[in-house]
């Protein structure tokens, strides 16, 4: 059985300002294996970003509060770390990459500085000539010439940048990366150079990832299993397979493959889900996505759907608790848009 | 049949650059049908915006034909060209910078209107506003809202509103559901195209997602570096890739599903500069089938099967 | 009507006895921006504090000549009630000859205030045209302008200014030229950025797709987005008005004796500082207090007018 690397148990998170609470994460339990890639998959407002923020620490000072639950990795919980052990963490244990090439690079400084900063912060004793070899391995390792290590990043186009960001991420040899949305602002053609590169990374260094993103398409290429958030919990979890070609699936998911228009099939209409995310600042009783949602019962508004596990496909949702099922399968005329 | 609308004739636009001239779009043949969108493809840098733009005499073109009803509109003087903008719009990409921050939903979709004159009576004016948010779906409610109380779907449908507010003909669509949400964006899509029927809208429609343009184009132009590499009615396309640079942009798109996991194919290297082109095709230096013939000049589209154009040597 | 796109209910069709629209339009309240911009103001305790000091300093002044005489308290000396302290009668005591220090103090605010807007509306007008011409027009324009900008900007505001004067002559006049003069290179380029990164949006363009004038889209369009840095740089160069006119005074170029004036003020005091030192405290505190105010309420100015700058 593949060891846990990270888990999550029951994490809430709230942004509190002045003006509004928000509540970004509602219960959100997730675990990582060793060696293993999730995709996480959800719409703008989702809690993506705020779950991979929180296990680096790096929620907005004062603004960004976990109200309950743990991170552990490796069996360590995360929140009873200090500042100071948590930044030997990042980089070192745990490494991010962020969604914008362009601003994620300190323009001020050669692209073979960054990464060497990197390596020196967790291997202070390291020679600098070892460091400068750790570097030139680095490069060549995403496809860049080692010699252009001395350049700037205005010098490097998009995908190159955000090579040399994994570059960075990758040099401590990470046991988890978490990449954000790491290929959307790039060119399809570079997207398709980048993930075949992370893809050959991954497996080289047997790096765990949590892939962050809305396209489906990269989930189905790179990772091997699926969770899928709404409105600040996961609401279906399961390997690719199950997602991807399983029967039973939540109604969003469904939604989802729905909206996206199919390269392989010819459709008139998209069958968009009808309405938008609910408003983050209150907490109702029933399951988030009620109002969208075409297969809703009574039951929907007010309890919150319990979490129904079948081995590794899990899905929070009433239709498919035992109660659910037999009020389901009365009601023929709801079904519409079976999953394919 | 239906008519061409608009038409071009080797259209061109070169920027001044200090390294050399920068080909931003250049030699462009393309006719789009009443009635019909013309899908325009590629990455960035390929032209596509500009083009747009140029057709809407938004920029000015370098040389070349801009034909819309048969007449050449690059000759019309100030008067002329501002009746003729009722008929031609645009729809912009970035919901945030597409719309003033400090008028409100009701005046700029008011704000077209007022400018032509097209109705001046205050009253019949507010009328034709809530038509028009009735046609794209916005509640009547977000009439005196300011755009940043609005979430990105809910903008960019403002924008189809202003778009369609003089009655227009054709629209340019620049990548307008990009940045948008996937569940936004199918109802963002399906939109334009009911509009497009119940209207008898044409429509050149800018992107760089191909399985958008499947859904909605008649007809699809693939870009690369400025010229039209492939041009062709959208099945064909995809039945029948031709050029190397379109089998290459099909093949990089992940698809949602798991057959061929982990078979991405990937073009090497990265997109040459459009300063100072070489003759010949610009697709050469990262072409899997690349032959000497390949940097001559005198590359141009060929109708290889009909109604399917390409520009590449292998089919010369 | 299919319903799959629409995020609520449209209107139904057939409504015969619907009120008419410029009716309807009104059910809907407009959400004020200048409130907006206020209650965001409004949270900011140093930018509050600053206005209600300046309002303060404003009200007084502009209201001293009802409990004040200029002529008996600011001006005639009265050598018998040389410095003296704070008492009921003078309530910041005299100077050396025997003149209200309160009084010449709120007389000099006067002064400063009026030589400040006035300035202001020199600055910001000649500014704005440049800067806003430089940006709209571009290219040679662009270049021309600014580099005279620039060589404006090479020389310290104050030096300029004292050159100025020095050249014109020391009337208020003069005076306000001369600051004008040297407030408007920074106000130009302030005014140039905020119309270039307006113009580089999508619906500036949007506004040409109509065949909108260009009269049109300056005053409709670029010109309500740019008020906003706009009017911090506003409050910043008043500031900065009130100091250099000090320094001029200070130096003997600004406003002559006996008009009263801060920085005339502080220049005379210097030499009693020694046992005296309340004369040159009394306007080296009503300097402070000016710039300090305008300068937090530019600053949270600044902070309130930002959309993107949330808590």
């Amino acid at each position: 059985m593949t060891e846990k690397l990270l888990e999550i148990k029951d994490l809430h998170v709230m942004y509190r300002t002045d003006d509004d609470e928000i509540f970004a994460l509602n219960g959100v339990n997730l675990s990582v294996e060793k060696g293993r890639t999730i995709g996480l998959v959800g719409e703008t407002g989702a809690g993506k970003t705020t779950t991979a923020l929180s296990i680096m620490r790096l929620l907005p000072d004062k603004v960004g509060i976990i109200r309950r639950g743990e991170i552990y990795l490796e069996g360590r919980n995360l929140g009873s770390l200090t500042e100071s052990d948590m930044r030997l963490l990042r980089g070192n244990d745990v490494s991010m990459i962020f969604q914008d090439p362009m601003t994620s690079l300190n323009p001020i400084h050669t692209v073979g500085d960054q990464i060497g900063e990197v390596v020196k912060l967790h291997y202070p004793d390291l020679k600098a000539e070892s460091v400068e070899v750790k570097v030139d391995e680095m490069m060549e390792m995403v496809g860049i010439p080692a010699e252009r290590k001395i350049e700037y990043p205005h010098q490097f186009s998009g995908g190159m940048k955000q090579r040399i960001v994994i570059a960075i991420a990758l040099a401590c040899n990470p046991k988890l990366l978490l990449a954000d949305e790491p290929t959307t602002a790039l060119d399809v053609t570079i997207q398709a150079q980048v993930l075949k590169m992370m893809n050959e990374l991954k497996e080289k260094f047997h790096t765990s990832m949590i892939l962050i993103t809305h396209d489906l398409g990269v989930v189905a290429q790179i990772c091997d299993s699926v969770a899928i958030m709404y409105a600040g919990e996961i609401i279906e979890h399961g390997t690719v397979e199950d997602v991807f070609e399983g029967e039973r699936h939540h109604p969003y998911t469904i939604g989802l493959f729905g909206s996206i228009p199919d390269m392989t099939k010819k459709t008139d209409r998209l069958n968009p889900i009808e309405g938008l995310m609910p408003d983050p600042s209150t907490v109702p009783p029933g399951c988030r996505f009620v109002d969208r949602c075409p297969h809703r019962m009574d039951v929907c508004s007010t309890v919150s759907p319990e979490i129904i596990i079948r081995d590794t496909h899990q899905i929070k949702c009433h239709l498919f608790s035992k109660s659910g099922e037999a009020l389901r399968s009365t009601d023929k005329n709801h079904e519409r848009g079976a999953a394919s | 049949m239906n008519a061409p609308l608009i038409q071009t004739r080797n259209l061109k636009k070169y920027f001044h650059t200090a390294r050399g001239p920068l080909h931003a779009v250049d030699d462009i043949d393309i006719t789009i049908k009443k009635g019909e969108t013309l899908g325009m493809v590629g990455e960035s840098g390929c032209g596509k915006s500009t083009f747009g733009r140029l057709l809407l005499r938004l920029i000015e073109p370098t040389g070349g034909k801009v034909l819309y009803k048969g007449e050449n509109i690059l000759d019309y003087g100030q008067r002329k060209m501002k009746d003729l903008r009722k008929e031609m719009q645009i729809i912009f990409q970035d919901p945030f910078s597409s719309l003033n921050p400090r008028m409100t939903v009701s005046e700029i979709i008011a704000e077209p209107i007022k400018v032509t004159g097209m109705i001046k009576k205050g009253n019949d004016l507010l009328e034709r506003v809530f038509e028009l948010m009735s046609i794209v779906g916005l509640a009547e409610r977000f009439v005196n809202t300011y755009p940043h109380e609005l979430d990105g779907g809910r903008r960019q449908r403002i924008g189809v509103a202003r778009a369609l507010a003089l009655n227009p003909e054709f629209i340019v669509c620049d990548e307008p559901v990009s940045a948008l949400d996937v569940s936004i964006q199918a109802q963002i899509l399906n939109l334009m195209m009911d509009l497009q029927d119940s209207m008898g809208l044409t429509y050149l429609f800018i992107t760089h997602d191909l399985s958008v343009v499947k859904h909605i184009s008649n007809n699809i132009a693939v870009m690369y570096l400025g010229q039209c590499v492939e041009l062709a009615p959208t099945e064909k396309l995809f039945e029948n890739p031709s050029h190397p640079y379109t089998r290459a942009l099909l093949a990089s798109i992940p698809v949602p599903s798991l057959k061929n996991r982990k078979k991405l194919e990937v073009i090497q290297g990265e997109v040459t500069s459009p300063i100072n082109p070489k003759p010949g095709c610009r697709f050469a230096t990262r072409c899997p089938s690349v032959m000497p013939e390949c940097l001559e000049p005198g590359l141009e589209l060929k109708e290889i099967r009909p109604g399917h154009f390409v520009s590449c040597a292998l089919y010369h | 009507m299919t319903n799959s796109y629409t995020t609520a209910g449209t209107n139904g069709f057939g409504e015969k006895n619907k009120p008419s629209a410029a009716a309807r339009i009104h059910q809907y309240k407009k959400k004020s921006q200048v409130k907006t911009i206020w209650l965001r103001l409004k949270k900011n305790r140093l930018a509050m504090f600053g206005l209600v000091v300046f309002m303060v300093m404003m009200v007084v002044v502009l209201s001293a000549d009802l409990f004040l005489s200029y002529e008996d308290q600011a001006l005639s000396q009265n050598l018998s009630q040389r410095f003296r302290s704070p008492s009921r009668e003078h309530l910041l005591g005299t100077d050396q000859f025997g003149r209200d220090l309160l009084a010449r103090v709120i007389y000099g605010g006067r002064i400063s205030l009026f030589v400040g807007l006035a300035t202001i509306c020199v600055s910001l007008t000649a500014g704005s045209i440049i800067g806003a011409s430089a940006a709209y027009y571009g290219g040679k324009t662009d270049n021309i302008l600014m580099r005279i900008m620039d060589v404006f900007l090479a020389v310290p505001n104050t030096l300029m200014a004292i050159t100025l004067v020095a050249a014109l002559g020391t009337s208020i006049f003069n005076l306000i030229l001369a600051m004008g003069i040297s407030q408007t290179p920074r106000m130009s380029r302030i005014v140039r950025s905020s119309v270039l990164s307006i113009i580089g949006q999508d619906y500036i363009e949007a506004a040409r797709a109509c065949g909108t004038s260009d009269k049109r889209i300056i005053f409709r369009h670029i010109l309500p987005n740019a008020m906003g840095p706009i009017l911090v740089q506003v409050t910043q160069t008043v500031a900065r008005s009130v100091i250099t006119i000090a320094s001029l005074s200070f130096i003997g170029l600004g406003i002559s004796e006996p008009t009263p004036e801060w920085g005339s003020m502080l220049s005379e005091a210097k030499g009693q500082l020694r046992y005296h030192p309340f004369l040159a405290i009394a306007p080296g505190v009503a300097i402070v207090m000016s710039v300090m105010s305008l300068t937090l309420l530019g600053d949270g100015l600044r902070d309130a007018m930002d959309p993107r700058l949330k808590n």
